[in-house]
């Protein structure tokens, strides 16, 4: 009887251990695949091969020197980096106000927040077009920052409230009892406890922003504010004697590391964030 | 009511009013203009010809095949990914849930596809099926374009929606798995339940709520797909879906009336769509919202 339930259990580990060995592989197939042909010469491009057969750097020299692509990263990071601070500070004071302040409306706010994060985009893009060429906002930062804004404070009020909630407030009270000044028992109490749920919500405000291409294709038009993704797609069409498969590879492969690493070194939060506005909310 | 109250009430306003300001300004503002939009013959490559024109626009929009098709194709790829997602997510969780070598590892890696830029993933796996760049069809032994016929496209466009989006589903539902009190499992089993009874008596019935909650989210956002078809297509050979119908006639052919009535057309299909689910099965969406 022990040794049949010994071997059940270790069949049962084999299944899982190799189930979860096949997960791995999904995931990284295409992201090992957009690598290594980034790392192919030119001329070995159309071999076939999964793995390049001579490692080589020449495409990523090409896209660093071509001006549009160190341009169009400049735009991805700036952009990128405001909207995550305008919307985590936005949300946060939300959030803030749904959790510890009783008024009426706050229902109406959270369940509008979620209304927005399921809008289609598309739907309002001809307005905003058309406004942002009349008010002198098209192809600048703040006509990409204003809607990657809007599109990522639902997830991050949802997010922060739900963190927030499950920060045990009376710490606060208990810290000016001890004599600290309420803006110390802010800094010292709340501020720490309420870190990681800002970050997390800055994580994903940021990844949202990094992967934008809709917003991007319709409302810039030159380097000026266009960001990766919109620049890599019209790669193509710059090409000058082949199909530039080897420059849009290096590129896909600078925008693609920065979220990677963010993504392993994160992963609990992201994990955490994720599954915390949609399943617990 | 005392004037704490009121200060709170006040605060509790104050607090909110930026976030609630930027996203009505450009979420409520934007599609009653586009309302007004869609009533009017407006092209900005003619903008003496600016005239109301009623409901015009929608009747050519409706009468044209070209929207039927682009509509029956963003369902074919909504449904083609979201039931496939559904259920590789499940497996996916499933391991993430029961292995304990390299837990944290596995997680991790998951994450990597949620992570990836869509047009990334798209370009990675539209060269992966090129026929002169990629290794596909040296692997399988074929000869053929994917990407220029429909059936094949559609592959190849769902595929990349699969791999994209399945780990976030399989996150959710993980989530949903470890509210499964693990007792109830192991009595089950003491019981002598295989694990498919395990699964479907137990496990399922207790997830439903995460399940749905997933569904409504993937499915919305498998309607408005646009980066993946761009990239791979850019809604050639019969692959054109609504949000590139949309952007086609707003951003390339500037005809603000005519694209702004497919705008609105794809609004009204998204709250259709978001209404069916809620009604139909949704009892236990709001009484999720309840609990909070």
């Amino acid at each position: 009887m022990a040794y049949r339930r010994f071997n059940q259990n270790l069949t049962e580990r084999l299944f899982w251990d190799s189930g979860s060995i096949i997960v791995m592989v999904y995931a990284l197939i295409p992201v090992a695949w957009i690598i290594s042909l980034s790392l192919k010469r030119g001329a070995d491009l159309n071999d076939h091969r999964f793995f390049p057969a001579t490692v080589s750097f020449e495409h990523y020299q090409a896209i660093f020197q071509d001006p549009q692509f160190p341009a169009a990263l400049w735009n991805s990071v700036g952009i990128g980096a405001i909207s995550t601070l305008l919307a985590v500070l936005l949300a946060m004071f939300a959030a803030y106000a749904i959790v510890r302040l009783e008024f009426p409306g706050k229902r109406l706010i959270l369940s509008g927040a979620l209304a927005v994060a399921m809008f289609p985009p598309i739907a309002i893009m001809g307005p905003l077009f058309n406004l942002w060429r009349q008010i002198g906002l098209f192809d600048t930062w703040l006509g990409l920052i204003l809607p990657y804004m809007t599109f990522t404070l639902p997830l991050a009020i949802w997010t922060l409230s739900t963190f927030f909630r499950e920060i045990p407030w009376d710490l606060d009270k208990a810290a000016r009892v001890d004599g600290a000044t309420p803006f110390q028992a802010f800094c010292k109490v709340i501020v720490p406890l309420a870190a990681p749920g800002v970050f997390t919500a800055a994580i994903l405000v940021f990844i949202f922003a990094w992967n934008d291409f809709l917003f991007a294709m319709s409302l810039t038009s030159t380097t000026q504010a266009r960001t990766v993704p919109a620049a890599i797609a019209f790669f193509a069409g710059t090409s000058r004697f082949e199909l530039p498969t080897g420059s849009i590879a290096a590129a896909s492969v600078v925008v693609t590391l920065p979220i990677v690493v963010i993504v392993l070194i994160f992963q609990r939060r992201i994990v955490a964030g994720l599954t915390a506005g949609a399943v617990k909310g | 009511m005392n004037s704490r109250g009121k200060a709170e009430r006040r605060l509790g306003w104050l607090l909110c009013a930026p976030a609630v300001i930027t996203m009505g300004a450009v979420t409520v503002y934007p599609i009653l203009y586009a309302l007004w939009l869609s009533l009017h013959r407006y092209d900005l490559r003619f903008p003496a010809d600016r005239s109301f024109v009623g409901l015009s626009n929608y009747w050519s929009v409706l009468n044209s095949e070209l929207w039927w098709q682009t509509l029956g194709n963003t369902l074919i790829i909504t449904a083609g990914s979201v039931s496939v997602e559904l259920v590789l997510g499940f497996c996916l969780a499933l391991v993430m849930h029961r292995v304990i070598f390299a837990r944290s590892l596995v997680r991790a890696t998951l994450l990597i596809p949620y992570g990836m830029i869509t047009v990334v993933a798209a370009l990675a796996w539209k060269f992966a099926f090129d026929p002169t760049t990629g290794f596909v069809n040296a692997l399988l032994n074929l000869e053929g374009a994917w990407l220029t016929e429909r059936w094949s496209a559609f592959f190849v466009i769902i595929l990349t929606e699969i791999w994209k989006t399945t780990p976030f589903m399989a996150l959710l539902l993980l989530a949903g798995l470890t509210l499964v009190p693990e007792d109830l499992l192991k009595a089950a089993r003491v019981d002598g339940a295989s694990a498919m009874q395990r699964f479907f008596k137990i496990t399922l019935p207790l997830m439903k709520s995460t399940i749905l909650v997933a569904l409504l989210f993937r499915t919305l956002d498998a309607f408005r797909i646009f980066d993946t078809v761009f990239i791979q297509t850019r809604g050639a050979h019969g692959t054109e879906t609504v949000s590139m119908t949309g952007y086609n006639a707003l951003i390339v052919r500037l005809n603000l009336g005519l694209g702004s009535a497919v705008s609105v057309l794809i609004f009204i299909a998204v709250v259709i769509i978001a209404v069916l689910f809620i009604k139909g099965f949704g009892a236990s969406i709001v009484q999720q919202e309840g609990e909070k």
